[in-house]
């Protein structure tokens, strides 16, 4: 229970903090933000922008190691455990692209304009869209528990291509890719220590919240197929 | 003594969270015919796809040894023989071609005398350049048989053999049935008294449900 | 091992010169895309680099279209059983990669003169890439579609899911590929191309190893 405040107590200052702080040219107080050229008011979107994308990719991993643990053990509750984190996964996706393409709108003039980064993550929308197409087209739940780990492990094998190559093919807008000539991540120099603070809060707030919305998720569907089975049987 | 055995240890299958059977233990060491039982949909079926190394059990394994080896996963094909009613060859080639096929993709050598032998041990010889597809399923029946012997395996897997099969089809499986009994193993998975008064041995299905 | 994954090979090529199941809808799928590509340019001239592009849209789907029958046919006859009694799945998967690297080279090769004749941008200048390219390229559509192929077999909806679950697979693949085939079409030199040359072959190394070894959960019910 004390956690659940805490995290309560965390998400609502980071919310608070992260819209309401204004952003000066000049930060002396603790509570102000650095102007940083080319973003400015539009910067705050940074703390629910970045945590989310995380959370699409820390899902989309949770996804792939409990794929390979479902066809380890061949036990369906790992397979619960990672339809859960796609479930979550896609829900994030789906943020992280409309609160990047608002974000795009108003830093780069466009909402998509297919930087590596936009590719990746429209990429990853789609192995979940398809992903989810598999498994309902499955009605055994054994084969489709295999077919769809099958299937996410297989699309994790795509992901270095898409992390480390098509930034390099590509033309990127992203701060990192290999023609921005501002060079290194945003984070390191550009924000004054509270901002990074504030940003830092906010992505541990969000990833406790995944895991936490993770852990009802699939003992929830553990406990939905166990009422399932003892109906069946009477 | 044969220098073949097979040998389930606590099998146990479930489809979802269905159980087919649980806790199943038994060991097959004698040359001889031993006999599955259940009723329709208690998984005899699951039970010899299992024990023939296509289907997976949900824990539990299968052992099948050679000469004091356990055969190795991917070789155990070419010690299995099987026939069963959903087994389909392929319509598009002749009887004649699709055991040539079989044989190349096994890479066993394909031993014409046998074969002939066969064909007219199951009254196909004549047929055996027609497409399958053309066939009677007493006949489909039949090839399946010298499908499952072409190769000579060790272990022969039979669900319900007789399914489809005339009086006379019935007599010539009869038949074949107790030769190979002498060379090797048979499971026959039946209902039919017939089938199962043939087998020395029966394990009953719906002994290893253990309803709670 | 070779030899039996071969007399696999050749079981599905004896079966397809048969039944033509998949080469009939593959020839006419190209022509279909190739001439709605052909009636919707008209006049206009249009550039290399939309060439490439169109030139990898019509091997994608066509390859959609063809490279699922190795698997979905055995499934659908309910010769996969039969197929499980003779072959270890090695065999299996090796046997069906074979069928497949042949016909999508043979499709892809129609495709690539095709368009050689029929779109004025599309001129190979740097014959040798091209090659290297095309090779590694196809080698990677057949085993991305084989394994893919191999799932949806197993599942009950068949056509439509294939290129649901293929495309974002086959993503890096192609956008490496279109990229490769505009280099050629500019008559690019090895040295410029050898960042995309490494993505294809690693692609094709990766997707090889993670197949073989994923596919004996897919085989076994």
């Amino acid at each position: 229970m004390v956690w659940k405040i805490f995290l309560f107590v965390l998400l609502a200052f980071v919310s608070i903090a992260g819209i309401a702080f204004p952003i000066v040219p000049v930060p002396h107080a603790w509570y102000e933000f650095p102007l940083i050229p080319g973003l400015k008011e539009n910067a705050k979107i940074i703390f629910f922008h970045v945590p989310t994308a995380w959370l699409s990719a820390v899902a989309f991993m949770m996804n792939t190691i409990y794929s390979i643990k479902y066809l380890r053990k061949k036990n369906l509750d790992d397979d619960a455990k990672s339809y859960a984190a796609a479930q979550l996964g896609i829900i994030f996706c789906v943020l992280a692209t409309v609160t990047g393409a608002v974000w795009a709108k108003f830093a780069w003039g466009s909402f998509w304009s297919w930087d590596p980064r936009q590719t990746s993550i429209f990429a990853l929308l789609l192995i979940y869209g398809a992903w989810f197409a598999l498994r309902s087209s499955i009605e055994s739940e054994e084969k489709r528990a295999t077919l769809s780990s099958v299937y996410a492990i297989i699309a994790f094998l795509t992901v270095p291509f898409f992390v480390f190559i098509m930034p390099r093919i590509m033309s990127g807008l992203h701060p990192g890719s290999a023609d921005d000539t501002n060079a290194g991540p945003v984070i390191n120099f550009k924000m004054n220590g509270n901002m990074q603070l504030i940003f830092f809060l906010s992505l541990i707030g969000f990833t406790i919240l995944y895991f936490w919305m993770w852990s009802i998720g699939y003992r929830s569907l553990i406990l939905k197929d166990k009422i399932n089975k003892q109906s069946i049987k009477e | 003594m044969s220098n073949y055995s097979l040998q389930a240890i606590n099998l146990n299958k479930t489809f979802g969270r269905r159980l087919i059977f649980k806790d199943l233990n038994f060991k097959i060491e004698e040359n001889g015919i031993t006999g599955i039982s259940g009723a329709n949909g208690s998984g005899k079926s699951t039970l010899v796809k299992i024990l023939a190394g296509v289907n997976s059990p949900t824990s539990g394994k299968v052992i099948h040894i050679e000469n004091g080896k356990e055969i190795l996963p991917e070789k155990l094909h070419n010690y299995i023989g099987f026939v069963s009613p959903y087994l389909v060859l392929y319509e598009e080639f002749s009887a004649w071609e699709n055991l040539t096929h079989f044989a190349k993709i096994r890479g066993v050598k394909f031993n014409n005398e046998k074969i002939e032998y066969l064909l007219n041990q199951f009254l196909l010889f004549d047929r055996r350049n027609d497409y399958v597809k053309t066939y009677s399923s007493g006949m489909k029946q039949r090839l399946k048989f010298i499908f499952a012997l072409m190769h000579s395996p060790k272990l022969i897997i039979l669900d319900e053999p007789t399914s489809n099969l005339d009086a006379e089809g019935k007599d010539s499986v009869y038949k074949i049935i107790d030769e190979e009994s002498k060379s090797g193993i048979v499971i026959i998975a039946s209902n039919e008294k017939s089938d199962l008064a043939l087998c020395s041995k029966e394990i009953k299905l719906e002994e290893f449900k253990n309803h709670k | 091992m070779s030899s039996k994954a071969y007399a696999l090979y050749k079981k599905d090529l004896n079966s397809e010169l048969r039944t033509r199941y998949a080469v009939n809808s593959l020839v006419m799928f190209i022509i279909v895309a190739i001439s709605v590509i052909l009636f919707s340019i008209g006049n206009e001239k249009i550039t290399q680099s939309l060439t490439s592009g169109l030139f990898w849209v019509v091997i994608f789907f066509s390859a959609m279209s063809g490279l699922s029958r190795a698997f979905v046919a055995e499934e659908e006859r309910g010769t996969s059983l039969t197929l499980h009694l003779i072959a270890s799945p090695s065999t299996v998967f090796s046997g069906k990669l074979i069928f497949n690297l042949i016909l999508v080279f043979c499709m892809n090769t129609i495709v690539a003169v095709l368009f050689s004749i029929l779109f004025e941008a599309f001129i190979i200048r740097n014959f040798a890439l091209f090659a290297v390219a095309f090779v590694f390229g196809n080698i990677g559509l057949a085993v991305a579609s084989t394994i893919i192929a191999a799932i949806i077999s197993k599942a009950g909806a068949k056509g439509t899911l294939y290129p649901v679950l293929s495309f974002p697979i086959l993503l890096p693949l192609i956008l490496t590929c279109v990229q490769l085939t505009l280099l050629s079409n500019q008559g690019a030199d090895f040295e410029a191309a050898k960042f995309e040359l490494a993505i294809v072959f690693c692609y094709d190394v990766i997707m090889l190893t993670g197949s073989y070894m994923l596919f004996d959960f897919v085989w076994k019910d």
